[in-house]
């Protein structure tokens, strides 16, 4: 709708108006920003992206797709899929057992690059409240998306409730107390206060996306000032312990002021950070401390798996290291992810010739149409899990279920790119303008 | 007629208590632990005699009139008298529905003053996860009741969550648990694995715990096998292998 106002123009000559030097700083910055085959992690473009109409894309900032975002944003839904299915055996191969961090770090970091590079350059093309705009019309279909999920959830409960009793777990069953009152518990899942099990991600990612439009002018204009910002809203966030509160109480599962520093580290990445680390990331001595790091991360993992190992772990290490707090990313868990974000760039590269392989394309296919298919993985590990406990599933029914599901997500993914390239075509005999639909299934 | 129903109970309650014998079984691993409970075995090999208090909420007991009497620290006493033959055993049960660790916490000290316990059975953590205690919050209450406990000279023994493959998708209780074994791991205190007991027995097929049933034999059964668990922990960690 803007673009028949021709509403990017006015933003720009508004924006200079309003700021030249920061605008003249931003359009200078951003050609030599990313560099993008030198660049460790480089940019990547949502399926069905195309090109913005109104101006030029910044050439830094348009080599292409680095499939290796979609890759490991695919792999990693798989593995929160499995992850959020119980006493799966499955669940010993996902990477939550080998070191601190797991999928959610990976999902989060990848988020804010794609969300960085797809929203940085529609606000260099259109401005910044078109790309405002776009970003919070992504914020609330994810929204949609998490009510979504709640309707699902609350129909299992209201099953389990109806359908099982056993005096053995009558303190257990007071976890449906909720089930008394449903108008205020859906009044606060509205809020987004309310936080069943496994759904906390999506209001993590509602919040970060609600708070990207300043935090993005601020990347854009100065990436170092937003990553200095992120860092100490970061730090008082862990020195006040302040979170966000949850119903009935407590507070939320994932302290969007801790995480926005995994998200807002991902963007700095996106617009020209990533290559300002290559160098670093080149370094023999970073690789070594990071496989270092990532070593000791699975010895400690070890001694949780076997009680017998746990004596090795020294008290004062056990001081000094515990609690691993997932709430509010524990420097533990950004460093782990840190380090195995450098172990991997070293080993894939960007034009690494395994992104061509068939064998990997359905986990590529999934990295690209990541809410759907988290969605998808949120909706399946209920089922598969409510299957598992229906009918007292073993190791051969729980691999079944976790192969089937990641079948299902492979083949929603597909559809969701046919569709894509269906209404992709339509739309550009309508007009030849895009809106640059890339918002949806990238960022 | 009444003699026969009678009798026809007490069979039926010898032919249970043969299975849960049977049914029982836990793997030494589970119960097996380098801590040592140096009041207990003091206790007994100096004065004969066991004082022990159990503190914890509705898992440790049994609904209906007479579910205490069923539940596992009932069950506990009659094992530790069978195992510790001429030993006087007394087991004072603190157990209240709806509590978190705090308030258990914050009424240590009179049951401690009170009862004198060479032992203390602290089943915590399941109302916590269930009213959203944060797991710090469980962690911060734990520590400074077992500080509290310690400091009276008594032995600690954590009783942890029962598993539930039911609720298991609407309470997730796997960071209490988590919680409790780190806090018995730094003050060196014993962890009776209730969570890791029950699912192995789930899944040896002792017990159908996804089953819904109205009927309490089975909840009997279990907390009976809890019981008995907890006791041979008990005499094996205070090294008074009978």
């Amino acid at each position: 709708m803007f673009r028949g106002l021709n509403f990017a123009s006015l933003q720009r000559w508004l924006a200079i108006a309003a700021n030249p030097q920061g605008y003249a700083t931003l359009l200078r910055w951003l050609p030599r920003a990313a560099n993008a085959e030198a660049a460790p992690l480089a940019p990547a473009t949502s399926a069905g992206a195309s090109p913005s109409t109104t101006a030029s894309p910044p050439q830094a900032l348009a080599p292409g797709r680095d499939l290796r975002l979609d890759l490991f944003r695919g792999i990693a839904l798989w593995l929160i899929f499995l992850d959020h299915i119980p006493h799966n055996i499955v669940n010993y191969f996902t990477l939550r057992n080998y070191g601190f961090s797991d999928a959610t770090e990976i999902f989060i970091f990848i988020s804010g690059y794609t969300a960085a590079f797809v929203y940085g350059r529609a606000m260099h093309d259109r401005g910044f409240i078109v790309s405002s705009a776009r970003i919070l019309r992504r914020a609330w279909q994810i929204y949609v998306a998490h009510i979504f999920l709640f309707t699902i959830f609350m129909a299992e409960i209201a099953y389990v409730a109806a359908t099982f009793s056993n005096p053995l777990y009558a303190e257990e069953m007071n976890i449906l107390g909720f089930l008394k009152q449903p108008d205020v518990t859906i009044f606060q899942a509205l809020l987004l206060k309310f936080k069943p099990v496994n759904m906390d991600v999506l209001p993590l990612y509602i919040v970060l996306l609600l708070l990207f439009p300043p935090v993005l002018r601020v990347l854009l204009w100065q990436p170092a000032y937003a990553l200095v910002g992120a860092a100490i809203v970061y730090v008082l966030a862990l020195h006040f312990d302040i979170n966000l509160p949850a119903y009935p109480n407590g507070v939320w599962v994932f302290n969007p002021f801790a995480w926005q520093l995994l998200f807002v580290f991902g963007a700095w990445c996106a617009v020209g950070g990533a290559q300002r680390l290559s160098g670093l990331l080149r370094s023999r001595v970073v690789f070594a401390i990071a496989v270092a790091y990532l070593l000791f991360a699975f010895a400690i993992t070890l001694t949780w798996r076997f009680e017998s190992l746990q004596y090795f772990v020294p008290n004062w290490l056990g001081d000094l290291i515990y609690p691993i707090d997932k709430t509010n990313l524990d420097v533990l868990r950004f460093a782990h992810f840190l380090a195995l974000a450098a172990v991997t760039v070293k080993f894939v590269s960007r034009d690494w010739p395994g992104l061509k392989w068939p064998i990997l394309q359905p986990a590529i296919r999934c990295g690209q149409h990541s809410l759907e298919i988290f969605c998808l993985g949120v909706f399946l590990a209920f089922a598969g899990q409510f299957i598992i406990s229906e009918w007292s599933g073993g190791p051969l029914v729980q691999t079944a279920i976790s192969l089937l599901g990641i079948l299902i997500m492979i083949a929603t993914a597909s559809l969701t790119s046919w569709y894509r390239s269906m209404e992709g075509r339509s739309h550009q005999q309508c007009t030849k303008a895009s809106p640059g639909n890339l918002a949806g299934g990238g960022a | 007629m009444k003699f026969f129903t009678t009798f026809a109970a007490v069979i039926a309650l010898m032919n249970g208590s043969a299975i849960a014998a049977e049914e029982c079984a836990v793997p030494p691993s589970l119960l097996s632990s380098d801590t040592g409970l140096p009041r207990v075995s003091g206790e007994i090999k100096n004065k004969h005699r066991l004082d022990i208090s159990v503190v914890g909420t509705g898992s440790s007991t049994l609904p209906g009139p007479d579910g205490a009497s069923f539940a596992y620290p009932a069950r506990l006493t009659e094992a530790l008298r069978q195992l510790l033959p001429g030993d006087e055993i007394k087991v004072v049960v603190h157990v209240q529905s709806r509590q978190t660790t705090a308030d258990m916490t914050a009424g240590m000290k009179k049951i401690l003053s009170a009862d004198k316990p060479a032992l203390v059975i602290w089943q915590a953590g399941t109302f916590d996860a269930v009213s959203g205690i944060e797991p710090d919050e469980f962690s911060v209450s734990l520590d400074a009741g077992v500080d509290k406990i310690v400091a009276a000279g008594a032995d600690v023994d954590l009783l942890n969550m029962q598993y539930s493959p039911r609720t298991e998708p609407l309470l997730n209780v796997s960071a209490y648990a988590d919680v409790m074994r780190w806090v018995a791991q730094q003050h060196g205190t014993l962890l009776f694995d209730r969570l890791a007991i029950m699912r192995y027995w789930n899944d040896e097929g002792a017990f159908d715990l996804y089953a819904a049933t109205k009927k309490s034999d089975m909840a009997r059964r279990v907390h009976d096998c809890i019981g008995r668990a907890l006791a041979s922990q008990i005499v094996d960690a205070a090294r008074l292998t009978p």
